[in-house]
């Protein structure tokens, strides 16, 4: 345990120490968060209640969704492309060699990024998303609390659907299209373009079904106060349900990649 | 066998002998056969790995298509967003997908710049024998950039399909004028971008938030956007001039900030003052390079 500790610390150090790069990322997010926020309100502005949000809410959730582009790694850019350089060069041998779990490494090294880019990349754009515009922000604290352990969940979603598409490279060699096909369905169905509550009929009821929906919807409906109570329970239950699916299927998928590692001789 | 390979190094020589690649030729026509050159190596790279190139430049087309997916669900709840119709909205969104498509096919890997500063392999660009913006704008080529050129054209043909418009000689130049000229605009802002990348090599996403957030900026008519936001955009980085005005012209639409009719016909003009401001920016750049001698 402690040593997914100090790989999760690890990660965290690795990506605070690109200061310019983050402070250019956070200029970008706040660039893409008024142009969304002027979008949105125009939307709200000609439909008032869409989708149940109001337009302060509408608004938060343009800010969240940018606080969250790089912690829920919405567009990629987290260890998928080392990972998949590792099995592609057969590096990924030693990997296996260590006595640590494959899937663990990679996921605390993930968790340590998600915090960096929570801390570094999400707090600021969302001050200067909420001096710019009235945002809906939670006044309870506890609000807040819950709102960071569905972050966390959506982070382990996100890292668990990254963590199968990279082990793909093992039959593809080039993952690039796969990961490619991901990332763009995570940035469709996590309701970055679009809150997924204005997503029309049988298309709503999909997106709001597919994992992806926890990495930016579930967790802004949290901050938004849209569920409280047994709500809560059921929007954990709903991000904790896919996380561990998918890290099981990624444990199998595991299990039968190296075999294939074997057969192949490294 | 030997000689067939000798055969082969004396035909593939006269390519390698300086004073055939580097001639006597201005600079900008050398800058453009070099581009052509590295272009040419590029996309013989690319076509190697066929099912690769096609799956990325689908991708390519399937990740701005989802864009305009999204405006059309925006176009599922109201009719109009900001006064403009979904063919309105289509007609910006195409002029400026396309315009920016353009540029990046043709400068968009100058946001490695940063990297290759930061490395060390700028230093290689330096010593050949061909200008270094053209090495650095032809760097990687990426043909898959078709995709959203495609995509681009696609939505700016169901715009003018579905929109209703008065045509006049004038509105018709208006369009290769709008797509050439919005081209050229965000050229100037990649090349720009690239030079701030010399005082700042890790500062590749500022560049997106002018080109990426610009385009996407664009897609959205202009009486959405705050005031100063729009007068950001006209007067201090042009992207007003790429598709908003022109487009505004082809509409027959009243232009944001009270602005004259003639404006519409600037696009051109202000295409060259960016490019003389880029091409500055650029030298000072280059001479304030100071190689991270590794």
């Amino acid at each position: 345990m402690r040593l997914y500790a100090v790989v999760a610390a690890g990660g965290f150090r690795r990506h605070a120490t690109y200061r310019m790069a983050t402070a250019a990322g956070v200029f970008t997010n706040t660039v893409f968060g008024f142009i969304m926020a002027y979008t949105y309100m125009a939307l709200w502005d000609a439909r008032p209640q869409l989708g149940g949000y109001d337009v302060s809410q509408a608004l938060t959730y343009v800010w969240l969704g940018q606080a969250l582009l790089m912690t829920c790694a919405l567009m990629g850019g987290g260890f998928e492309d080392e990972l998949m350089e590792r099995i592609r060069t057969g590096d990924i041998a030693v990997d296996l060699y260590r006595p640590a779990d494959l899937q663990l490494w990679w996921l605390a090294g993930d968790l340590g990024r998600a915090a960096f880019h929570l801390l570094g990349r999400g707090i600021v754009p969302m001050l200067l998303g909420a001096l710019a515009f009235d945002l809906a922000l939670p006044a309870s604290p506890w609000t807040w609390l819950a709102f960071l352990v569905s972050v966390a969940l959506g982070v382990v979603v996100s890292f668990a659907v990254r963590f199968l598409v990279s082990l793909s490279a093992f039959w593809l060699m080039d993952g690039a299209g796969a990961m490619q096909i991901a990332w763009l369905a995570g940035l469709f169905f996590s309701g970055m373009l679009l809150p997924l509550n204005l997503f029309p009929g049988t298309l709503g009821e999909v997106a709001r079904a597919l994992p992806w929906s926890s990495l930016l919807q579930v967790p802004a409906d949290v901050f938004l106060g849209r569920s409280t109570g047994w709500g809560l329970v059921q929007a954990y239950a709903f991000q904790a349900g896919w996380a561990v699916t998918l890290l099981l299927a990624g444990r199998l998928l595991q299990s039968v990649a190296t075999r294939r590692v074997v057969v192949q001789g490294g | 066998m030997a000689e067939v390979q000798a055969e082969k190094v004396a035909a593939a020589e006269p390519a390698l002998r300086p004073e055939i690649a580097f001639g006597d030729r201005p600079r900008l026509v050398e800058g453009v056969r070099a581009y052509g050159l590295i272009v040419a190596m590029w996309l013989r790279s690319t076509l190697a790995y066929r099912a690769s190139f096609v799956m990325t430049t689908l991708g390519n087309f399937a990740a701005t298509a989802l864009d305009f997916v999204a405006i059309m669900l925006m176009f599922t709840h109201v009719d109009a967003l900001g006064g403009y119709a979904l063919p309105e909205v289509a007609l910006l969104y195409g002029a400026s997908a396309t315009a920016f498509g353009l540029s990046d096919l043709v400068m968009g890997s100058m946001d490695r710049l940063g990297r290759r500063v930061r490395d060390g392999t700028f230093d290689t660009l330096l010593v050949r024998p061909v200008p270094v913006l053209a090495q650095v704008a032809a760097d990687r080529f990426a043909l898959r950039r078709l995709g959203r050129i495609t995509q681009g054209l696609l939505v700016l043909g169901y715009a003018l399909v579905t929109l209703d418009i008065a045509w006049t000689p004038l509105k018709v130049l208006m369009l290769p004028l709008m797509v050439l000229s919005g081209a050229a605009i965000f050229g100037a802002v990649f090349v720009a971008g690239a030079a701030f990348q010399f005082f700042a090599q890790d500062a590749a996403e500022v560049q997106s938030s002018f080109t990426y957030g610009g385009t996407t900026l664009l897609q959205y008519p202009p009486s959405i956007f705050a005031k100063d936001l729009v007068r950001g955009v006209t007067f201090v980085v042009p992207l007003a001039f790429v598709s908003w005005l022109p487009a505004l012209y082809v509409l027959g639409r009243d232009y944001p900030l009270g602005l004259p009719e003639w404006v519409a016909f600037m696009p051109p003009l202000v295409a060259g003052l960016c490019w003389v401001l880029a091409g500055l920016a650029w030298r000072a750049g280059l001479r304030a390079y100071r190689s991270t001698g590794s």
